[in-house]
């Protein structure tokens, strides 16, 4: 039979082909829970990479260009120390701009650890400038010694410190929900196999009754693969659709609430949940097959 | 049809059959006799390439069983009906689907597959039984679906491994009428049995060739059946 022929086969059935494995109710409740229960933990380890892969790109992108500088002096040297610092990095090759943060910008920054009524000018908080670089970047290590010299008050944060550890951390979240998935999908496979191999000895007398009246082994293996498949698409589907709504309640994403509100699908992510019942009936299908060709070989 | 050339088959250690060699010739017709534990099963099965001979070589409409694939196999399955004496059927189907199975499998038009297989229920004499599950039907009547199951494919050849074995007297004679008259439409028919007054009642009705199972040999039975 053509690969085409056998998927229409597969969607479209044969009522009466359908009929000649008798209904098992272990096995098809087995093989609806795995599915479902599969499915549903896919749908987390996905929002969990797509999560880790949008928190990665998000940090990489908000920082990989910038740097700080702090100024911490006495406030009659502030405004000096500030303005050699600024003399410093316009002079700096690599550096696109630098500027001083006005002290309502500075308010605003501290604002969510003091609140917004902070009375900033009273307060011995450091000057701090932003520093954009160009698409080459700075010698961070020239710079710093230029301003130990010229400016000893000053101490430069090029983010590389923490923000490398982070992206790693993100990146390795993202490894890890595929990994989960690949695990999960190897497992789904294995369950299917075991219930499509207690069906397949469980009905010995009606693949013997079928070979003795001339059906040929893929007839046979297309009655408990289509079954299978069917049985995986919708525990899959049920999964999926419960999955989705579980993500869909979590809380919104907030700044305060960091990563942990930002778990879930945005965009054309969404759209991937549609590929997880597919997957699952394909995982059904060839493992089902797979399981049923080596039955159907050992036997005589 | 069906040739065995000087076969032998060995089973756990010990020959069951040698030096077997038979042609069964188009419309005849043949018992096949022997004590329990003969290997009548077996050479039944060798019949038909459920089991491939340990020597010599088994030729089914031409082809050598041990060249043939899975799918030969079961594609020669269909030109050959066969009865077996505990006559398996698919309990959760009706006797209408079970005896049609043969036709569903190998995809034929379900319209052509009810009138062949109303006309064979009422052939066998079950048209008022067809809905009626396997469990439900008493000994003889397995027997006449199993018959009407291995013939709705029209098949060149009929093998009856002990088919009267479950069933009384008068049940075994409409049974061996009904081959009779499957002989009498061109077809070979082979039965296994162990019944000799099947053999001597069937002698009234049918010029048949009589073969023995005698020390793992195949023998032309003699006058004394």
């Amino acid at each position: 039979m053509s690969r085409g022929l056998r998927l229409s086969a597969l969607v479209m059935g044969d009522a009466q082909a359908d009929r000649i494995v008798p209904p098992t109710g272990f096995t098809a409740r087995l093989t609806l829970f795995a599915a479902g229960a599969m499915a549903f933990l896919t749908v987390f380890a996905l929002a969990l990479s797509l999560a880790s892969g949008r928190l990665a790109t998000r940090w990489g992108d908000e920082l990989a260009q910038s740097s700080t500088l702090r100024i911490s002096a006495p406030a009659e040297q502030k405004e000096a120390q500030t303005a050699a610092a600024l003399a410093v990095l316009d002079s700096t090759p690599g550096i696109a701009s630098a500027r001083a943060l006005s002290p309502d910008e500075q308010a605003a920054l501290l604002a969510p650890w003091f609140g917004a009524d902070l009375p900033i000018d009273t307060l011995p908080i450091p000057q701090l400038i932003e520093i954009v670089e160009t698409e080459e970047g700075y010698d961070a290590a020239g710079l710093r010694l230029r301003l130990q010299a010229e400016v000893p008050a000053a101490v430069l944060d090029d983010h590389t410190r923490w923000r490398r550890p982070l992206e790693r951390a993100a990146s390795r979240l993202r490894l890890l929900g595929w990994v989960s998935i690949l695990l999960i999908g190897g497992a789904t496979a294995a369950m299917i196999t075991l219930a499509a191999n207690a069906a397949l000895a469980a009905n010995s007398q009606v693949i013997s009754v079928l070979r003795l009246i001339g059906a040929q082994d893929d007839y046979i293996a297309s009655a408990f693969v289509r079954r299978f498949t069917l049985r995986a698409l919708t525990g899959a589907l049920a999964g999926t659709v419960l999955g989705a709504l579980a993500i869909f309640l979590l809380p919104s994403a907030q700044e305060e609430g960091g990563f942990l509100t930002g778990l879930g699908f945005e965009g054309a992510g969404w759209v991937s949940l549609i590929l997880i019942p597919g997957l699952a009936a394909v995982v059904a299908y060839f493992a089902t097959r797979a399981a049923a060709r080596k039955t159907l070989s050992e036997l005589t | 049809m069906i040739e065995l050339d000087n076969i032998a088959y060995s089973y756990g250690g010990g020959e069951l059959l040698s030096d077997v060699t038979l042609k069964l010739a188009p419309g005849s017709f043949h018992f096949l006799t022997g004590p329990s534990g003969s290997g009548k099963t077996t050479f039944m099965k060798l019949c038909y390439g459920a089991l491939t001979p340990t020597a010599g070589h088994v030729h089914l409409f031409g082809k050598n069983v041990r060249e043939m694939s899975r799918d030969d196999h079961a594609m020669t399955r269909r030109q050959i009906g066969v009865v077996h004496q505990d006559c398996q059927f698919l309990d959760h189907l009706p006797l209408r689907e079970n005896v049609a199975l043969p036709l569903t499998v190998s995809g034929r038009d379900s319209l052509e597959q009810h009138s062949n297989l109303k006309e064979l229920l009422t052939w066998v004499g079950l048209g008022h039984r067809a809905g009626a599950l396997p469990p439900e039907l008493s000994g003889g009547e397995r027997q006449r679906a199993a018959l009407a199951r291995a013939v709705i494919m029209s098949p060149e050849i009929v093998l009856a491994d002990e088919p009267t074995g479950n069933v009384d007297w008068e049940m075994s004679q409409r049974l061996l009428q009904l081959l009779v008259e499957l002989n009498r439409m061109g077809k070979t028919i082979l039965i296994a049995t162990h019944d000799l007054n099947l053999i001597r009642s069937a002698k009234h009705h049918v010029q048949a060739r009589v073969l023995r199972i005698s020390g793992r040999k195949l023998q032309l039975a003699g006058a004394d059946l």
